[in-house]
C-alpha cells in the first residue's frame, strides 16, 4: 500500500497531523479537542471533501466529522485489524450444468462490504460470486474474465474491440453462453457495438448491469445477474442482449435486443427500454417467455463471424433551436467521416444548416438523419425541409436510434474506407437495426 | 409483585424516537404524511442480505432470504415518490430537521459534531426498501436532570422511519411506504436506569424536550420507545417500539419477572441433570398416530398432507408450563420461535396435553413411539416437512438456550406490557456510510445562531404557565408533561374560556376518558382547538366537550358539526329553552304556589336534567330567575 493510499481522501493539514501521529486507515485514534475527546477508527474520506476534518468511526458504529485545527492532539490508540475473510471454497459443480464466461468490464455486479472503514471490494473472480449469489451454482458452471474495470462513461470504441475480441475468444471455446458485466450508462452504445461487431453468434451473448449498487440489500444486481446467466446457458435464442429489469418489482428480467435498446431513465430499474421494437424475452418465475419470433436461433453448428474494428471520427450531433450550424464545418475540417443528426420530429433540422451541410458531403462526410424523439420513424418526404435535406444528400435511417446509428457507422468506417459502400450498409438493415414496419409499442415506462 | 430493583442490579437504557414535524421528507420532498387509501403504486421486492468483508452475514436475514420471502410495497403519489421507492438516490439531508435536532442536542448541552455522517444500519425485514435505514449522529455526550439524578444522553441522532407493515400471506410481508423517510429525532440513555418507575419518568423528561421544540408530531405511532434491559446472570434484552409511554415501566416489570423465572427454570433444569447436548435434533414423524384425531388442527394439516415431527426435550416436563410473564410460558417462547423460524402456526407441548381434541392415548403413543422417560417433555408441530422441521430445530435450540439462562435477543412489546419474541440480536457489523449523500458541516455561528434561539427550558415554562394562564402547580405541572401541552398554549390564547377549565380537560379529563378506553388520539388537534372555538362562541356548552370528544373518536373522519348532531348536543335555542322552562313551571303549578321563590333550585334541577350539555346552566339559571320574577310581579299578593 503506497502512502497516498494509507490516507486516502486525507491532504494538507489532516493529512500532516494524521502522518505524524503515524495513523493509518483502519487505525483506532483519539482526537482531543477544546477538552472534547472523540475516539474511533480512521476512516477513508472521499477525495472532493476539505481538509479541515477528520472521519472516525465510533464505537457505536457511526460515524463523524471531527474538526480539526492547531490545537486539536491526535493519537494513534490501536492498531487495525486487518480483514480476514477467506472466500468458503468453490461449491462443487455440476458437470451436466451449461458453461458460462462472465467477462467483467466494470460496474460492480456483487460485492462485500468492510463495515470496519465503510469500504465497498467488488466480487469478481468465480469463487467471489459464488459466496455472494449462491444460485449461480445451479444454474451454470461459471467462469469469469476481469477485463477492465471502467466506470461506462469512459468506456470508448477501443474498448468495444476488446470486448469483442474476448467474446470471440470465449467462443472458440466452446462455451454456452457470455455474459458481459458493464456500467450502465453505455451499455445500450455497447450492446449495439458487440451487435454488429459479433456476427452469425452461436451463442447468447448477454450485457447486464445494475441500477442499484451492489453493496445494499435491495440492489438490483444479483437478480439481474441470476437473470442474465439463465439465459446465457439456457436461452434459445443467440443474439446480444442487454438484461435489467422489467420493473420497479424484482419479478421480471427482460432481455433487449442490443440495437434496440436505449438507457431511459436516470435511477429506475427498469431503465433500459426497447424502442421501436418488442423485446425479445422476459424470465419470470424462473422461466423464460419467448416475446418475440424475431430472433437468431442458438446453434454451436454458427460460425462466429467477428468484425470487431470501429472507427471514432464519427459524431452525433443533435438539433436544438439556435444551435451553431458552423459546428459541421468544424468536423468536416477535423477529418470526421460520417456525422448522425439527431434531428426534430420526422427529421428535420433548419435551413441554416444547408450550406454547411451541402459543403460537408461535398468533403465526402456521410450525413445521416435520426430523430430526438427517441420513438418512431423518421420519414423526410412529409415536408419541405426533409425534402430539402434528402437534395442535399442526407440519408434518412428509418427507425434506427440515434446512439445505434453513431456506433453503426463507426462500424462501419472501421470495415471500409469506400464511402459508397458505407451508404448501402447504413440504408442496410444488418443485424436487426433497421426495421420496415413499425408497431403499436408501448413507449416511455409505463 | 414487589422487588428490589436495586437488589436485583436492573439496568435499563432507553433510545427515544419520535417524527419531526416537517414539511418533507428527511431525504426527499414528500409530505410526511400517511394514506389510508387503496394504493396506487405496488411492487414486489426480494432483499439479499450483503455479505461483509469479514465474511458475516445476518443469519436472520439471510434465513428469511433462503425461506424466499418476498416483499409487497404500497404506496401513493402523495406521500412517495422514486426515493422511498429506492429508485432514486436519496436527496440532500433535510437542514430543517438537522436543526430541530440540533436544538434538542444544545438543550440536553451535547457535543454537536462537526460533521454529520449519514450511515446505512442495514435492516433486512423489508421495512425499508433500501435494506438498510438511513441515520446519522448530531451530537454526542449530553445530560438531563430528572428528579435528583443525572441521566446521560449518549447521542442525539436523526433518522428516516421505517414503512409500515400491512399484513403478511403466505410468503409475501406487506408493507406501506408512506411512512418511510418521516424524519425521527433520537435521544439515547446509558444503561443508568434502574426501576421501571425511574424508566418511565425519564422517556418522559426526554418526550417534554422533544416536544419544547413545538416541532414534533404528536398522537399514535409518532413515537417509538425501544428499550434495553439487563440484569445480573441474565441477558441484555432490546424491546423494540414500545408506543406509548404508560406501557414502559410494565414492559420493564415484565421483562425482569422474565429474566428471574428463566434464571431459576435454568438453575432448576441444570440441577435435574439436563444438559444441552442431550437436546438432540433428532425428529420424529409421528403422523400415523394422529390419523384418526379429533385434534381439529392436526385433522386439517393431514387433510393436507402434512406432517407431524416431535422432538424430545429431555428433563423438561413442567418447565413449560411455567410462567414467565403474565399468560405468558416457556412453551410460549418456544411457539414463538417456531413461528418466526420455522412459519408455522404455532406447536404443541406435552405439558398442556391431553386437551384441544388431543387425547391421553394419543399421547401415550407420543411417548412411546420417541421413546420418552418420565421427566421429559414433547413438542410436536403438524406442517409440511420443511417448516416443521425449521421450527422444531427452532425450539431445540430454545430448549438448549434455557438450560444456559437468558438468551440475548430482540422482542417486541404486546398491548399488555408484556413481549414476544422478534428476532435474534443483530451483530455489531451493520453499519456502512451512506455515499450518496455528502457529509453535512455544522459550523460554530450555525450552532451559535441555534444556541441563541432555544425554546424555553421546563422548568421557566412551569413558572410561565402558573403566572400566565394561572394556572396552579398542579395543572400547571400535568399540561408541562402532557402531550397536549402545546395545544393548551394555542386554545388558551385564542378563546375566552377560563384556561383552567381548558387544562383540566386536556389533562385529567382525556386521561379519565383514555383510561376508560376512549380512543381519544383517533381526534384531532385541530378538532379540539374547534371544540373549544365552538364554547368560547356560545356554541356549545363546557359540559358536552367530553360527549363531542367520545363521540368524533368513534367516528373518524367525521366533521365537529356531525358531531353536534350526532350526539343532540346542539345548543338548544333560547325560544326552546323557554319552552322548557314553561313546561317546567306549568308542571310544578302546586309547588310554586306553596313555596314561591325557593323553588328555584328544584325547577332548575328539572330544566337541566332536560336541558344539560344543551344550553349553558347561567343562561338557563337567568332565565328561570326571570320567569320567576315575572310570576312574582303577576302572584304578587300571594308570594308575601
Amino acid at each position: 500500500m503506497s502512502k497516498k493510499e494509507e490516507f486516502f481522501g486525507y491532504k494538507s493539514k489532516a493529512f500532516e497531523a494524521l502522518r505524524k501521529a503515524e495513523a493509518e486507515i483502519g487505525d483506532m485514534i483519539r482526537i482531543t479537542r477544546n477538552g472534547e475527546v472523540y475516539e474511533g477508527i480512521l476512516i477513508p474520506r472521499s477525495e472532493y471533501s476539505d481538509e479541515k476534518h477528520i472521519a472516525l468511526k465510533l464505537k457505536s458504529g457511526y460515524n463523524v466529522g471531527v474538526h480539526i485545527t492547531s490545537s486539536t492532539k491526535i493519537e494513534k490508540t490501536g492498531k487495525g485489524a486487518k480483514p480476514t475473510f477467506t472466500l468458503p471454497p468453490l461449491p462443487e459443480q455440476n458437470p451436466e450444468l451449461p458453461k458460462v464466461t462472465i467477462i467483467s468490464t466494470g460496474g460492480t455486479i456483487a460485492s462485500r462490504v468492510d463495515y470496519r472503514t465503510g469500504a465497498v471490494r467488488p466480487a469478481l473472480t468465480a469463487s467471489d460470486l459464488y459466496s455472494v449469489v449462491p444460485e449461480l451454482a445451479n444454474i451454470a458452471r461459471v467462469d469469469t474474465q476481469i477485463l477492465f474495470s471502467l466506470f461506462s462513461e469512459n468506456i470508448t470504441p477501443k474498448h468495444w474491440t476488446e470486448i469483442a475480441k474476448a467474446v470471440a475468444k470465449q467462443i472458440s471455446q466452446s462455451i454456452d453462453g457470455v455474459v458481459i458485466a458493464h456500467g450502465t450508462d453505455t451499455m445500450g452504445y455497447t450492446a449495439a457495438a458487440l451487435s454488429f461487431a459479433l456476427q452469425n453468434l452461436p451463442i447468447p451473448v448477454i450485457l447486464v448491469g445494475s441500477q442499484r449498487s451492489a453493496d445494499r440489500p435491495s440492489s438490483d444486481a444479483a437478480t439481474n445477474l441470476v437473470g442474465a446467466v439463465t439465459a446465457a446457458a439456457k436461452a434459445p435464442f443467440a443474439e446480444v442482449t442487454v438484461a435489467m429489469h422489467e420493473t420497479p418489482s424484482d419479478a421480471s428480467i427482460i432481455f433487449h435486443k442490443g440495437t434496440k435498446v436505449r438507457k431511459c431513465h436516470t435511477s429506475r430499474r427498469d431503465a433500459f427500454k426497447s424502442v421501436n421494437a418488442s423485446p425479445i424475452a422476459r424470465i419470470q418465475d424462473r422461466k423464460m417467455i419467448m416475446l418475440t419470433d424475431d430472433y437468431t436461433k442458438r446453434n454451436p453448428a454458427n460460425k462466429l463471424i467477428l468484425k470487431p474494428e470501429f472507427n471514432d471520427k464519427v459524431a452525433l450531433i443533435k438539433f436544438y433551436p439556435s444551435i451553431n450550424p458552423t459546428m459541421i464545418d468544424w468536423y468536416a475540417q477535423k477529418g470526421y467521416k460520417g456525422l448522425i443528426f439527431e434531428g426534430t420530429g420526422l427529421g428535420h433540422v433548419g435551413n441554416c444548416f444547408h450550406e454547411p451541410i451541402r459543403n460537408a458531403i461535398k468533403q465526402n462526410v456521410l450525413i445521416a438523419m435520426t430523430s430526438q424523439c427517441i420513438w418512431g420513424r423518421v420519414n423526410m418526404n412529409v415536408y419541405d425541409s426533409g425534402r430539402d435535406l434528402q437534395a442535399l444528400g442526407v440519408i434518412p435511417l428509418e427507425d434506427m436510434l440515434p446512439e445505434t446509428a453513431v456506433v453503426k457507422l463507426m462500424w462501419i468506417f472501421g470495415q471500409t474506407e469506400n464511402l459508397e459502400k458505407a451508404k448501402t450498409l447504413m440504408k442496410e438493415n444488418i443485424v436487426g437495426e433497421l426495421s420496415p414496419r413499425t408497431l403499436p409499442e408501448k413507449t416511455g415506462t409505463e | 409483585m414487589d422487588m428490589d430493583y436495586e437488589k436485583i442490579g436492573l439496568k435499563v437504557g432507553l433510545e427515544i424516537h419520535q417524527q419531526l414535524n416537517t414539511s418533507e421528507k428527511l431525504f426527499c420532498g414528500c409530505k410526511p404524511e400517511l394514506f389510508k387509501e387503496e394504493p396506487e403504486i405496488t411492487f414486489l421486492r426480494r432483499l439479499r442480505p450483503t455479505q461483509s468483508e469479514l465474511g458475516q452475514i445476518d443469519r436472520a436475514a439471510y434465513f428469511e432470504f433462503q425461506k424466499g420471502v418476498k416483499i409487497l410495497y404500497e404506496a401513493n403519489k402523495t406521500t412517495s415518490c422514486l426515493v422511498e421507492m429506492d429508485e432514486e438516490p436519496p436527496h440532500s439531508l433535510n437542514i430543517e430537521a438537522v436543526e430541530i435536532a440540533l436544538t434538542v442536542a444544545m438543550m440536553v448541552k451535547a457535543k454537536t459534531v462537526s460533521e454529520i455522517h449519514v450511515m446505512r444500519k442495514t435492516v433486512i425485514d423489508g421495512s425499508n426498501t433500501t435494506g438498510f435505514q438511513r441515520t446519522c449522529v448530531i451530537a454526542l455526550d449530553g445530560g438531563i436532570k430528572v428528579g435528583e439524578k443525572s441521566i446521560p444522553i449518549q447521542h442525539i441522532g436523526l433518522e428516516e422511519d421505517a414503512a409500515r407493515k400491512m399484513g403478511e400471506e403466505d410468503n409475501i410481508i406487506r408493507y406501506r411506504i408512506d411512512r418511510l423517510g418521516i424524519p425521527l429525532i433520537e435521544a439515547a440513555t446509558a444503561p443508568v436506569i434502574r426501576s421501571p418507575e425511574e424508566a418511565q419518568q425519564v422517556a418522559l423528561a426526554i418526550g417534554g424536550i422533544f416536544r419544547a421544540t413545538g416541532k414534533v408530531i404528536r398522537g399514535l405511532g409518532t413515537i417509538r420507545q425501544d428499550v434495553n434491559i439487563s440484569i445480573p446472570k441474565g441477558a441484555l434484552i432490546e424491546i423494540k417500539g414500545v408506543q406509548e409511554l404508560e406501557l414502559i415501566s410494565l414492559v420493564v416489570e415484565y421483562e425482569v419477572q422474565r429474566q428471574l423465572n428463566l434464571i431459576k427454570i435454568s438453575e432448576e433444569l441444570r440441577k435435574l441433570g439436563a444438559k444441552e447436548e442431550e437436546i438432540i435434533e433428532e425428529f420424529f414423524d409421528v403422523t400415523d398416530i394422529f390419523k384418526q384425531t379429533k385434534g381439529k388442527v392436526i385433522q386439517k394439516a393431514l387433510e393436507q398432507n402434512q406432517q407431524v415431527l416431535a422432538v424430545k426435550l429431555p428433563k423438561f416436563k413442567g418447565f413449560l408450563k411455567r410462567e414467565l410473564m403474565p399468560n405468558f410460558r416457556l412453551g410460549t417462547e418456544m411457539a414463538d420461535r417456531a413461528r418466526f423460524w420455522g412459519k408455522v402456526g404455532g406447536i404443541f407441548h406435552t405439558d398442556e396435553l391431553p386437551a384441544y381434541g388431543i387425547t391421553t392415548e394419543e399421547v401415550e403413543k407420543l411417548r412411546t413411539a420417541v421413546n420418552a422417560e418420565e421427566q421429559d417433555a414433547i413438542i410436536f408441530v403438524a406442517d409440511n416437512l420443511e417448516n416443521a422441521r425449521d421450527a422444531l430445530k427452532a425450539v431445540a435450540k430454545r430448549a438448549r438456550e434455557a438450560i444456559r439462562g437468558v438468551p440475548e435477543e430482540t422482542r417486541a412489546p404486546n398491548s399488555d406490557g408484556t413481549t414476544r419474541y422478534m428476532r435474534p440480536r443483530p451483530g455489531a457489523a451493520r453499519m456502512y456510510p451512506e455515499t450518496d449523500i455528502p457529509p453535512t458541516q455544522i459550523t460554530e455561528d450555525y450552532i451559535k445562531k441555534i444556541s441563541s434561539n432555544l425554546p424555553e427550558f421546563l422548568e421557566q415554562k412551569l413558572q410561565r404557565l402558573m403566572s400566565e394562564y394561572e394556572l396552579n402547580q398542579k395543572l400547571a405541572k400535568q399540561v408541562l408533561d402532557s402531550e397536549y401541552g402545546e395545544l393548551f398554549e394555542v386554545i388558551a390564547k385564542e378563546i375566552s374560556v377560563s384556561p383552567t377549565t381548558v387544562a383540566a380537560f386536556l389533562t385529567e379529563t382525556l386521561k379519565a376518558l383514555k383510561r376508560e378506553g376512549i380512543q381519544i388520539e383517533k381526534v384531532s388537534e385541530n378538532q379540539i382547538r374547534e371544540i373549544f372555538k365552538h364554547v368560547s362562541i356560545g356554541e356549545l356548552t363546557k359540559e358536552a366537550i367530553s360527549d363531542v370528544v367520545v363521540w368524533l373518536s368513534k367516528h373518524e373522519d367525521k366533521s365537529l358539526q356531525e358531531a353536534i348532531e350526532g350526539t343532540g348536543l346542539r345548543l338548544l335555542s333560547e325560544e326552546e329553552l323557554k319552552k322548557i322552562i314553561d313546561d317546567a313551571i306549568k308542571n310544578s303549578k302546586d309547588l310554586i304556589e306553596k313555596s314561591g321563590a325557593k323553588t328555584f333550585g328544584p325547577l332548575m334541577g328539572m330544566v337541566m336534567k332536560e336541558a344539560r350539555g344543551k344550553a349553558d346552566p347561567n343562561t338557563v339559571s337567568a332565565l328561570i330567575k326571570k320567569k320567576l320574577e315575572q310570576l312574582e310581579r303577576k302572584l304578587g299578593q300571594r308570594f308575601n
